[in-house]
């Protein structure tokens, strides 16, 4: 009988783990108002981008307000693992940082994935130094392509190296890791090809350790998104960039009407024709072009202007009558 | 004077162990200093977001507004389901290898393997777990997805530890219970797991607590950062989980959820502890029982 004892307080502890957990939503905002009369219920399979993620995780939040029975969940496998998983249906929406590659649209035709690419939200990506540093206040598109090519590998090693006047300082570079779009965006966008790099920099997909990195570093040089800059502006110094005409600091303006060249980019929801036939998506894509202009705002990026989210409107709708 | 004191008065013997004493001392108090120094940044940095709302709330965009909700139940749930999986097949194991099988090297390889099993990285049962589980079993990724690649990862310490609580039973017993004309398996039922069982299950809750904190094999299959839901269908909902949540929030660029994944450090390790806790008092509870 103890033996039985023992198993049966196993299996009670199992049982107070497994049940006894069940909860309505907690319900605390009305800002978004919904159609009380639908209910719909389902599920919608969300991954992509970790850039994008906080501006879906805001309209999951909101949408799951306004319909708890929908189940919204939100991954982030990077932009690459999320289109891997659109490209063959898995996912009804990716979230990219970037368009979607010919490789990836050769696969999408492949298995009969149609899509529809939506324009969420402008993110720029900050260009920082050291608070210390007295002798950079803008840099040219060339300096940085001189700096972050694969041939300044080990060349390029001190301030003075990149140009005279600055001083014999140790140049140290901080940036994400290769895995990352921001990554993929930067070296297409400065030297040229994407995923050209030279390798001998501090690399990390935690933008958080970037931060932390310059901010202690008086030679560092680093990037990252805008939103890792805003929230550390005491500890960090931001350098306009200079395109050949002007010097540009990255800010909402700058950003959105495409001045801070070429260090702002788009970002994306690539949504499958397919699944916009189910209601409750449908309804989701609607939710997110409705509401996706205040959100992206508050999770640190800039909204899209009139135009883009026009023809937002335009493509969703033509989707939508066609499926 | 006690034993250890006692040198005979050669003053080198007593100096150096005067000086090994002091060494282990101060290791014990490097470790436990290390711990505190954690202890302490962790409660500073998240104390004041611990609150019956961050308990109970969805996580959120706004971190005041940051729950853990789902990302504990989703936890819980993935350790009941480990538990009911790991447990029978782990002890289940272990009893077989132990009591049943006949010394061979069929054996050996099995233990060998086995022993090799507890040391690979969760990372590789999480690849396993996303080819095997999530693809091929068609069990996309629902909890009980999780919880298999989970047991995956435990399966080989709840084996071995069970397997070592039943080999520290003396053979004698064994050979008494045959002798007075017990079958093999009243011996292992009725004499054998009683005295094992607080071993057993000690190992099975460290085991547990460890994959209570494991996030790697849940990131390999795609667990999801972002759940409004606690999970009504096993089989086919999505899960998020303590250590997958406390990561994203270590991930975003505001301060605000700094503190909050430093909240959430302090609730795992409070379900960390009372698991602990429990380990401790079953063991007491049984092997009070055991009397020869």
């Amino acid at each position: 009988m103890k033996i039985l004892n023992g198993y049966a307080i196993v299996l009670l502890a199992n049982l107070i783990l497994v049940t006894g957990c069940s909860k309505s939503a907690p319900s605390d905002s009305d800002t978004f108002s919904s159609d009380p009369n639908a209910t719909p219920t389902g599920s919608i399979r969300i991954d992509g981008s970790s850039t994008v993620f906080p501006i879906s995780m805001a309209v999951a939040e909101e949408f799951g307000e306004a319909f708890p029975k929908i189940k919204v969940p939100v991954k982030q496998s990077g932009t690459g693992g999320g289109m891997k998983q659109f490209t063959v249906g898995e996912v009804d929406i990716c979230d990219a940082s970037r368009k979607i590659k010919d490789s990836e649209l050769e696969a999408c035709k492949e298995n009969g994935v149609e899509f529809v690419e939506l324009t969420v939200a402008f993110d720029g990506m900050a260009v920082v130094a050291h608070p210390d540093n007295d002798w950079c206040d803008c840099i040219t598109v060339e300096q940085l392509k001189n700096i972050w090519r694969p041939e300044s590998d080990g060349q390029i090693t001190k301030w003075s190296d990149v140009n005279p006047d600055w001083p014999e300082e140790e140049l140290k570079l901080y940036g994400p890791g290769t895995d990352s779009g921001t990554f993929e965006y930067f070296t297409e966008a400065i030297v040229g090809e994407a995923r050209a790099s030279r390798p001998d920099y501090t690399a990390s997909e935690n933008d958080n350790a970037l931060v932390r990195g310059v901010a202690a570093d008086k030679g560092a040089l680093g990037y990252f998104g805008y939103a890792y800059f805003a929230e550390n502006k005491d500890q960090l110094k931001l350098l306009s960039v200079n395109n050949g005409t002007d010097c540009v600091a990255p800010s909402e303006k700058t950003v959105r009407d495409g001045t801070y060249a070429p260090l702002s980019r788009p970002l994306y929801i690539y949504v499958s024709k397919d699944s916009l036939t189910r209601p409750e998506v449908a309804q989701f894509v609607n939710f997110y072009l409705d509401n996706v202009d205040q959100l992206s705002g508050e999770v640190g990026y800039v909204p899209v202007t009139k135009e883009v989210a026009e023809e937002n409107a335009k493509l969703l709708q033509a989707a939508l009558n066609r499926s | 004077m006690n034993l250890a004191q006692h040198s005979n008065g050669r003053p080198y013997a007593k100096f150096a162990s005067k000086c090994f004493a002091l060494l282990c001392g101060f290791c014990t108090l490097l470790s436990v200093s290390v711990l505190l120094l954690l202890l302490w940044n962790v409660f500073s940095y998240g104390w004041g977001s611990l609150s019956w709302n961050f308990l109970t709330s969805w996580p959120s965009r706004f971190a005041e507004k940051s729950g853990i909700w789902s990302a504990l139940i989703g936890s819980l749930y993935l350790i009941g389901v480990t538990a009911v999986l790991s447990v029978p097949v782990g002890v289940g194991a272990a009893i077989y290898l132990e009591e049943y099988a006949p010394p061979s090297r069929w054996r050996t390889l099995v233990q060998i393997n086995i022993a090799n099993l507890a040391g690979v990285p969760s990372i590789v049962y999480g690849i396993l777990g996303l080819g095997l589980f999530v693809r091929m079993m068609h069990l996309n990724r629902s909890v009980i997805a999780g919880g298999l690649t989970l047991t995956l990862v435990v399966l080989p310490i709840v084996i071995l530890s069970a397997q070592e609580s039943l080999r520290a039973v003396p053979s004698t017993i064994r050979q008494a219970s045959y002798a007075l004309g017990a079958t093999r398996w009243q011996t292992i039922w009725h004499q054998l797991l009683p005295v094992a069982l607080p071993g057993i299950m000690t190992g099975v809750i460290l085991s547990l607590s460890r994959a209570l904190g494991e996030a790697a094999p849940l990131v390999a299959i795609g667990a999801a950062t972002y759940v409004r839901f606690t999970p009504q269908n096993l089989l086919t909902d999505e899960f998020s989980a303590l250590p997958i949540q406390i990561f994203n929030w270590t991930d975003q660029p505001q301060k605000g959820f700094h503190e909050v994944a430093a909240a959430g450090i302090i609730v795992l390790l409070v379900v960390l502890i009372s698991m602990n806790a429990l380990a401790v008092l079953l063991r007491q509870r049984f092997s009070k029982k055991v009397k020869w």
